[in-house]
């Protein structure tokens, strides 16, 4: 390219502006062509990024339990969500540990472990503890990590309504400080 | 900023050279439509390469979203052009550019036809062309089972019907296409593996061969 730039500039005394007929040329077929292939690749970047501006479906809430039926030893509770996965839809079923603090607030916890991922359940051994099988993370009936276990139980939305409990979607556990 | 990144590389590996021997070769007056408007006919086959990019490209975009299996095929490729943002677009790319591409190589081959360019020393390349062409007639029909909708699977079975009425090894053809006794799941995934892996990278080579030659024996000459 700069070898040809510089056989042009002989010629530059003749030229009424500074730019040259060659570079004019090549910002003009330069510009074209980035313009083609932006006309090209954007669609398709645009279609490959899709997934992160998509928007997200708003949580729901699903109709879990009577409210009666929670007591202060947690229970476990399975539910189903409809979850819409691309060209995939299904209703998987989840699990929730509900149960009653001292004040009588029923909170509902996730069942998987905050080590790496197992499923957790209440009391197995005895001792009024979360327990997880595969490393034995032990945590507090309001989803604190004793051991092994990195954070807190998660926890879903709750709320009463008619006598019925709700639940929404997981968020990070509020009980424990 | 980008001189310097590109002096940085030239002066350790020399680059300078390799892309002067591709891009800096002269084109001939005749067929440089600026100097006879009708040498436009040499564009084909530059023409048919571009599309060729070009359905490369969405192919690759395309498989991000497209599952090879008779149950969802159909709904991924529903969703990718109907959910995904400007999948109309990019489906839209693959499916005009399949067509177009055969357009470009026919009028590609009628100008190297008619300008008698096959002929010696060139005739390897017009073999090597016409290779091209199968294996883009068979980008197309592997490519348009895909979508599995009734017309991609009612083309496939008159497709495979055709070859079988290959005598004596016919049957052996169909099934071979098939993966199994019907037009089903073996015969997607078998057609995709075929339209994504196989036939591309023959391609590659094919069009890898086809550039060599052109510009170890230079264009042919005028009428």
């Amino acid at each position: 390219m700069s070898n040809h730039e510089h056989k042009d500039n002989s010629h530059r005394s003749a030229m009424k502006s500074g730019m040259s007929r060659r570079q004019f040329l090549s910002y003009t077929l330069g510009g074209a062509g980035a313009f083609m292939a932006a006309g090209m690749s954007l669609p398709m970047i645009r279609f490959a990024v899709d997934p992160i501006l998509k928007k997200k479906a708003g949580g729901t809430w699903i109709k879990v339990v009577e409210a009666s039926k929670i007591t202060n030893e947690p229970q476990e509770f399975k539910f189903k969500i409809h979850q819409v996965d691309g060209w995939y839809v299904s209703d998987p079923e989840l699990t929730a540990w509900i149960s009653k603090d001292d004040q009588g607030n029923a909170f509902a916890l996730s069942p998987i472990c905050k080590h790496l991922g197992c499923t957790i359940a209440w009391n197995t051994e005895k001792n009024n503890e979360y327990v997880c099988p595969c490393h034995n993370a032990h945590y507090t009936k309001d989803g604190k990590n004793l051991v092994v276990a990195p954070k807190p139980l998660d926890e879903y939305d709750l709320k009463i309504e008619n006598d019925w409990v709700y639940l929404g979607p997981v968020k990070a556990n509020t009980r424990v400080v | 900023m980008l001189k310097g990144v590109y002096n940085w590389i030239d002066e350790r590996l020399d680059i300078t050279p390799m892309w002067r021997d591709v891009a800096d070769h002269e084109v001939p007056e005749h067929v440089n439509p600026a100097h006879h408007f009708s040498a436009f006919v040499y564009c084909f086959g530059g023409l048919t390469f571009f599309i060729t990019v070009i359905q490369i490209l969405s192919g690759m975009f395309l498989t991000m979203y497209f599952v090879p299996d008779i149950i969802n095929a159909y709904k991924s490729v529903d969703y990718l052009q109907h959910k995904v943002a400007f999948g109309g677009i990019v489906r839209g790319m693959h499916h005009w550019g399949a067509s177009l591409v055969i357009v470009m190589m026919f009028l590609h081959t009628l100008r190297v036809f008619f300008t008698g360019s096959y002929k010696a020393p060139r005739e390897m390349n017009w073999v090597v062309g016409m290779l091209i062409f199968f294996i883009m007639l068979g980008l197309g029909f592997t490519g348009y089972l895909l979508p599995w909708d009734n017309k991609a699977y009612f083309a496939t079975k008159v497709g495979i019907q055709i070859a079988e009425s290959v005598p004596y090894i016919g049957t052996y053809i169909k099934e071979l296409m098939q993966g199994g006794e019907i037009v089903g799941a073996e015969t997607l995934t078998r057609f995709f593996a075929i339209h994504v892996f196989f036939l591309p990278g023959a391609l590659l080579a094919l069009l890898a061969a086809h550039f060599f030659m052109i510009r170890k024996q230079g264009i042919s000459g005028p009428l």
